[in-house]
């Protein structure tokens, strides 16, 4: 744990002094800029304006730092030749990638939890108070936290066995077919060919199923999460996380380091 | 070629036995490229061991099979009896990259700090240790400077820190003269022999010659992927034919003898200089004194490490050459 405890910490510290943080400054600058915006133009749906715009704005950073770093956290390890030394000492390359994996888990999680802050504080500047529902919010983001996760867990996998280019491109095809996983399930095999719709509902099982932790709208409109579902999708990603990660793991293994 | 081991020592720090590297490429990878060919030797423990060979010989590709980043096609290594895909070996051994580069938004501090955190040391050990090795290094003033300010040599010395921080036995260093100056390569120089005289064991690759022949106890020289020779450094020279050089000077003052033998010297002032194989040495003596000639000495001439080396890399890239032209 201690070493996997130093790389992750190695990556955070990375992430602070590249000032990859400084997304954090767009993030409010959108954030004030809404709240006096709605605050002038909409009547009774500040709260859903708000809400969407900044949850939706939360997913998508965070999205876009899951897929370009995750996808360079070994990648560029490897270019800039710096894992040669890291490698010499007394570490497995399986507590590298975890380490790896925590510690870009560990910055999405305080730049997550940064931007959270700032859309409670527009929403207070909206609303002048914070109800008890609001704290619905918390579970929407860290839906939005495990979803990254799963992100970051595909990132490494495809950076360890491709190029940089082609792991962005799968991470975003995974994310983009990931989220229309129920439309996969219920493909009808009478529109496009029962081989297709067997394919389909296979593959939807196989995807990583963002769609459960797609919870923006429900929030937005004071919808309570059920507390099933928070467990259920902390199961889901956990499970899925360490079967992404354990392959990952396997194929890093056994490449040669150029 | 392999010459015998003359140095007594308790026993080997390095064995590797008929180790291989294909790398395969092209179409669905049905070409390959051998970077390394059947590769056995072994380094004695508390040897300094230079590995020599030009660029792209496999050098780097053997350091990097020895260290486990990268995965040989047949063959095996043990270091400190330890196989390389055993983790817990690199307790033991410290590794210096070629052109070694660093996470250069940290301090060589911060980089020394970090890589001691993989040796469970303590907060206050790893303080100490880190220290310590950027005064060894000549940094201490440099320690809290982000490497991405740091020159190529001063790179080096960090590279050079984080090999021995943790006090290992076998030190493995690709290339460490690389990229320094002079002052840099005497101070690296010192190190290694401190580090020697400590009783480690080190294993260098360099192409500059008298480095090798300056620190090393044996070497071994490895040419287009094939070990070529491994022997001391004064030993390893004499695989070639001996030569014989007699010193002269002639009676008549320089006037032509005649003699095919004076003909061939070279003359310096009043004195003569002929090289001969060891096996001409009695006709050539017997051919100047009757051209009347003085001799002054008779020595034998070992080519240096250099001679020796360009003799075999000359070699490969005519077997390469005549490759080419057959088709074999």
């Amino acid at each position: 744990m201690t070493h996997i405890g130093a790389v992750a910490l190695n990556t955070f510290r990375e992430a602070v002094r590249d000032r990859v943080l400084y997304n954090l400054v767009f993030f409010a600058l959108l954030m004030m800029g809404a709240a006096i915006l709605v605050g002038q133009i909409s009547i009774g749906i500040e709260q859903i304006v708000i809400v969407s715009l900044g949850l939706s704005a939360i997913s998508f950073i965070g999205l876009l730092m899951a897929i370009f770093i995750g996808v360079g956290l070994v990648s560029k390890e490897m270019d800039k030749r710096t894992i040669y030394a890291l490698l010499a000492k007394p570490v497995r390359r399986w507590e590298f990638l975890v380490g790896k994996f925590a510690g870009l888990i560990f910055t999405l999680a305080v730049n997550t939890a940064a931007m959270s802050a700032g859309l409670f504080l527009a929403l207070l500047c909206v609303k002048h108070a914070l109800e008890r529902s609001d704290a619905e919010l918390l579970v929407a983001v860290y839906f939005i936290l495990l979803k990254l996760a799963i992100v970051v867990a595909l990132a490494l996998l495809f950076s360890c066995s491709t190029t940089s280019l082609l792991s962005i491109l799968y991470c975003a095809g995974f994310y983009v077919a990931g989220s229309f996983v129920q439309q996969m399930r219920t493909l009808r095999g009478d529109l496009a060919g029962p081989a297709t719709a067997a394919l389909m509902r296979w593959l939807s099982y196989v995807l990583p199923n963002f769609e459960n932790f797609s919870v923006t709208g429900a929030v937005a409109h004071g919808v309570a999460i059920p507390r099933a579902l928070i467990l259920q999708n902390t199961l889901y990603a956990a499970v899925y996380c360490s079967v992404v990660l354990a392959a990952a793991a396997i194929i890093f293994s056994r490449r040669n380091l150029k | 070629m392999a010459l015998a081991n003359n140095v007594s020592m308790p026993g080997p720090a390095i064995e590797i036995e008929n180790l291989t590297k294909e790398y395969p490429y092209g179409f669905l990878h049905l070409k390959k490229k051998t970077s390394l060919e059947g590769l056995t030797m072994q380094v004695q423990s508390g040897e300094v061991f230079g590995f020599l060979g030009p660029n792209g010989a496999g050098k780097t590709t053997t350091i990097k099979l020895l260290m486990g980043l990268i995965f040989p096609t047949s063959g095996h290594a043990r270091l400190l009896g330890k196989r390389t895909d055993d983790v817990q070996m690199h307790r033991d051994i410290g590794y210096l990259p070629e052109q070694p580069y660093f996470y250069d938004y940290l301090t060589a501090a911060e980089v020394l700090d970090y890589f001691a955190k993989f040796f469970d040391f303590t907060a206050q050990d790893r303080r100490d240790r880190v220290q310590r090795m950027l005064k060894k290094v000549g940094l201490e003033t440099a320690g809290k400077i982000q490497l991405r300010k740091y020159s190529k040599g001063m790179l080096q010395r960090v590279g050079l820190a984080q090999a021995i921080l943790h006090d290992p036995q076998l030190v493995i260093l690709d290339e460490p003269m690389s990229g320094l100056d002079p002052v840099g390569r005497r101070e690296v120089r010192d190190i290694i022999l401190e580090l020697k005289h400590a009783g480690k064991t080190i294993l260098f690759s360099t192409h500059i010659l008298p480095d090798a022949e300056m620190l090393c106890d044996r070497v071994g020289v490895i040419v287009g992927g094939k070990l070529q020779g491994v022997g001391a450094p004064g030993e390893i020279v004499g695989i070639q034919a001996q030569k014989m050089e007699i010193l002269f000077t002639l009676a008549s003052g320089g006037a032509q003898t005649g003699a095919p033998m004076v003909a061939n010297a070279t003359r310096t002032g009043d004195r003569y200089r002929l090289q001969i194989a060891e096996q001409e040495l009695y006709a050539a003596l017997a051919q100047l004194r009757e051209a009347g000639a003085k001799i002054l000495s008779v020595a034998q001439v070992k080519p240096s490490l250099e001679e020796y080396f360009m003799h075999l890399v000359a070699a490969d890239r005519a077997q390469a050459a005549a490759v080419e032209v057959t088709g074999k």
